[in-house]
């Protein structure tokens, strides 16, 4: 997951092709340009469309009406902290708020180094274990200040 | 050989539990002491996660919450014959937190290994299938009809009476859809099931596709549970394996498969319309009703849509029989609901209990109180869609009509504590800000509504014309209430609603507040 690489042709046909026969197989064809990539280009769109005899524009807005899937490269990491109300009642946004102004940046961010990009969750099933977030897909829990910052020390690279 | 049990389930690995397996392991070998280590789902007292349990003579006995530190401490009581420590729980059965439960749904959960096939079929697993299979159809559909079962997901919807419009409506093709879309803040029955009992899903979703004459099923589940999706990924992999799933389930002339989608990141998509839609491969807009899912739903085509728990509580139902389930219950609210207890409490976790207890007892004797230790305030009961409940309220019974009559929802039956240092009117702001965030464009009260409900109750935090903007704000309310197709723009007045009705202290200006205190 924590990766980004540049748009390849060939590799972008093969992803369609695997995924051709499902039934409604635009979603998992997007995830899985999310998961190879770490984004979709938009050079993608119109591979998509011809082989699901889609109109761009149908593309396009599946492809902008989710918030997983990313338009641009993002960080090498990602952490996502969730926001709602159980991780709310147990003091989430203040811990949001001073990782964010730590790291510099600002919900949907990344690191100007590029390690790092900070997106808003709403919810991911740790409600009584909160506040909660979720780095680079591994679960964490009863955060505080210093164990989030000490998290995301140990995936980025110094 | 000592077997040894410690949760996968997310909220367990979320404090450490990988940590602490593997410290148990390295000092287990250092010793020479022979372990296995089971990795099961959570018994979901997560107040005591990461909690580890060892096999003795006597029962299992339970220690937590255990941190990699104490593991060596651990050994040198002498835990792997169950010796006193003061992290010793004793036998989890007899923990007041479970001891108070009625466990049909989480019967097994926390206790096998999720993905063995030999520990589901020793915990009853498939005996429900087995007898569906020799009834038929017809008579499933009775059986869950007479269960009382009501769809679990929020709407409360008879299952049973579902089933037989799907199976009543002739197609080419039938489908199976699951709702694992949980987005509800103070909910995670349905990715505990999906971690820690996944076979009991698959179980329920094969005995309603026999039952409805569905050949093909899809599990909806969001991408926020990336454990719940690895593990329920390889469950289907062991089922198939098995001939559970496939051409000839369980060895019946009936042909039945599963496939788990993954959604976006979307909450509409929870709802089950959008739901279908995504699972087309479309944006998740809310659809029209009618036509109604069980009619035409995916692809057009008759589709039993059930949220995982109703489809988890089937296997029992059918095991069991109707009676044994519907005695547990009150009113039109029959069976078990597992409640999730969440947010500034004591003891959260998963309670599973027949309905009829009330908040108050949910709250105060088995949540404990707060975790921070301060007075309750608030509480939200159904999600970010739900109503706020004053302490005030505490003797409403856990039932689908009793919360209804007090304006409020029992929903996915999640439980959100706050404390006294909560402000309701951010929290009515919030509510309104996250239906801005994910309605999903297609009715105006909705789209527009959530927007403008957020600026007003700005203005009114800032103390801008007050009263007038009340005034407005319940209006906006009633217009979204009755103007929104789906349960998003149209329940998002309950929470504001709620809040506005029972603190209203905390929408006067604050300066004239701060200055009455």
């Amino acid at each position: 997951m924590p990766k980004t690489s540049d748009f390849d042709e060939g590799r972008a046909q093969a992803i369609i092709a695997e995924h051709l026969g499902l039934e409604g197989s635009l979603l998992p064809i997007l995830h899985a340009f999310n998961e190879e990539f770490g984004y979709i280009d938009d050079a993608a769109v119109p591979h998509i469309a011809a082989a699901l005899n889609l109109s761009r524009a149908e593309v396009h807005g599946v492809l902008t009406f989710y918030h997983d899937f990313r338009r641009a490269p993002g960080g090498r990491h990602t952490l996502k902290i969730c926001r709602a109300e159980a991780c709310q009642s147990r003091g989430s946004e203040t811990v949001a708020r001073r990782c964010l102004a730590k790291l510099g940046v600002g919900w949907h961010d990344t690191t100007p180094d590029g390690e790092l990009t900070i997106e808003p969750v709403y919810c991911l099933g740790l409600c009584a274990s909160g506040p909660a977030a979720l780095l680079d897909g591994e679960p964490l829990g009863l955060l505080d200040e210093d164990k989030l910052a000490a998290a995301v020390e140990e995936v980025c690279e110094p | 050989m000592t077997r040894i049990f410690i949760p996968k389930d997310a909220a367990a690995l979320a404090v450490g539990a990988d940590k602490v397996a593997k410290t148990i392991a390295e000092i287990a070998s250092e010793r020479g002491k022979e372990v296995t280590l089971v990795r099961t789902g959570s018994r979901g007292m997560f107040f005591l996660e990461p909690l580890v349990e060892v096999e003795t003579p006597a029962g299992r006995i339970a220690y937590g919450p255990v941190a990699p530190r104490d593991v060596a401490s651990l050994f040198h009581a002498d835990f792997l014959a169950g010796g006193a420590h003061p992290l010793r729980i004793g036998r989890p059965e007899e923990h007041p937190f479970l001891a108070r439960q009625t466990r049909l749904t989480f019967a097994r959960c926390g206790i096998t290994d999720p993905l063995s096939l030999e520990d589901y079929a020793a915990h009853d697993g498939w005996r429900g299938l087995k007898r569906a299979l020799a009834i038929g159809p017809a008579a499933i559909v009775t059986e869950v009809t007479q269960s009382g079962l009501r769809g679990r997901g929020g709407a409360g919807f008879p299952t049973g009476i579902k089933w037989k419009t799907v199976a009543d409506t002739q197609a080419d093709r039938k489908y199976v859809v699951c709702n694992a879309d949980e987005g509800d803040s103070g909910t995670f029955a349905d990715r505990m099931v999906m971690e820690g009992d996944p076979f009991m899903l698959i179980e329920g979703m094969t005995i309603a596709a026999l039952a409805v004459g569905a050949t093909k099923g899809f599990v909806y589940c969001r991408s926020e549970y990336p454990q719940a999706i690895r593990t329920f990924n390889a469950a289907l992999a062991a089922a198939r394996q098995a001939g559970f799933l496939g051409n000839a389930v369980a060895g019946a002339q009936h042909r039945f498969d599963i496939e788990l989608r993954v959604g976006a990141g979307a909450y509409v998509c929870g709802e089950e319309t959008a739901l279908l839609d995504s699972l087309e491969g479309k944006r998740g807009i809310v659809r029209a009703k009618p036509p109604l899912p069980a009619h035409k739903g995916l692809f057009r085509r008759p589709t039993v849509v059930n949220n995982v728990l109703s489809f988890a509580a089937v296997p029992f139902i059918l095991a069991q029989g109707a009676a044994a389930y519907a005695n547990f219950g009150m009113g039109r609210s029959r069976g078990t609901m597992p409640i999730q207890i969440a947010g500034n409490v004591r003891h959260g976790g998963l309670f599973e209990t027949a309905f009829g207890l009330t908040l108050g007892e949910i709250v105060d004797d088995i949540g404990g109180g707060t975790a921070s230790g301060r007075p309750v305030r608030a509480v939200q009961c159904g999600g970010p869609l739900g109503a706020y409940f004053p302490p005030s309220l505490f003797d409403t019974p856990f039932d689908y009509e009793a919360f209804t009559a007090r304006d409020g929802l029992v929903g996915h039956g999640g439980v959100v504590v706050f404390d006294d240092t909560v402000d309701m009117a951010e929290m009515a702001r919030f509510a309104m800000e996250f239906c801005a965030i994910e309605s999903c464009g297609k009715c105006t009260p909705c789209r527009i509504g959530a927007v403008r409900g957020k600026e007003v109750i700005e203005r009114i935090m800032l103390g801008s014309n007050v009263e007038a903007n009340i005034t407005l704000l319940e209006d906006l309310c009633q217009t979204m209430k009755f103007g929104s197709l789906c349960a998003l723009g149209g329940f998002v007045p309950y929470p504001v609603m709620s809040a506005l009705r029972h603190y209203p202290e905390d929408f006067r200006p604050r300066a004239a507040a701060a200055a009455a205190e």
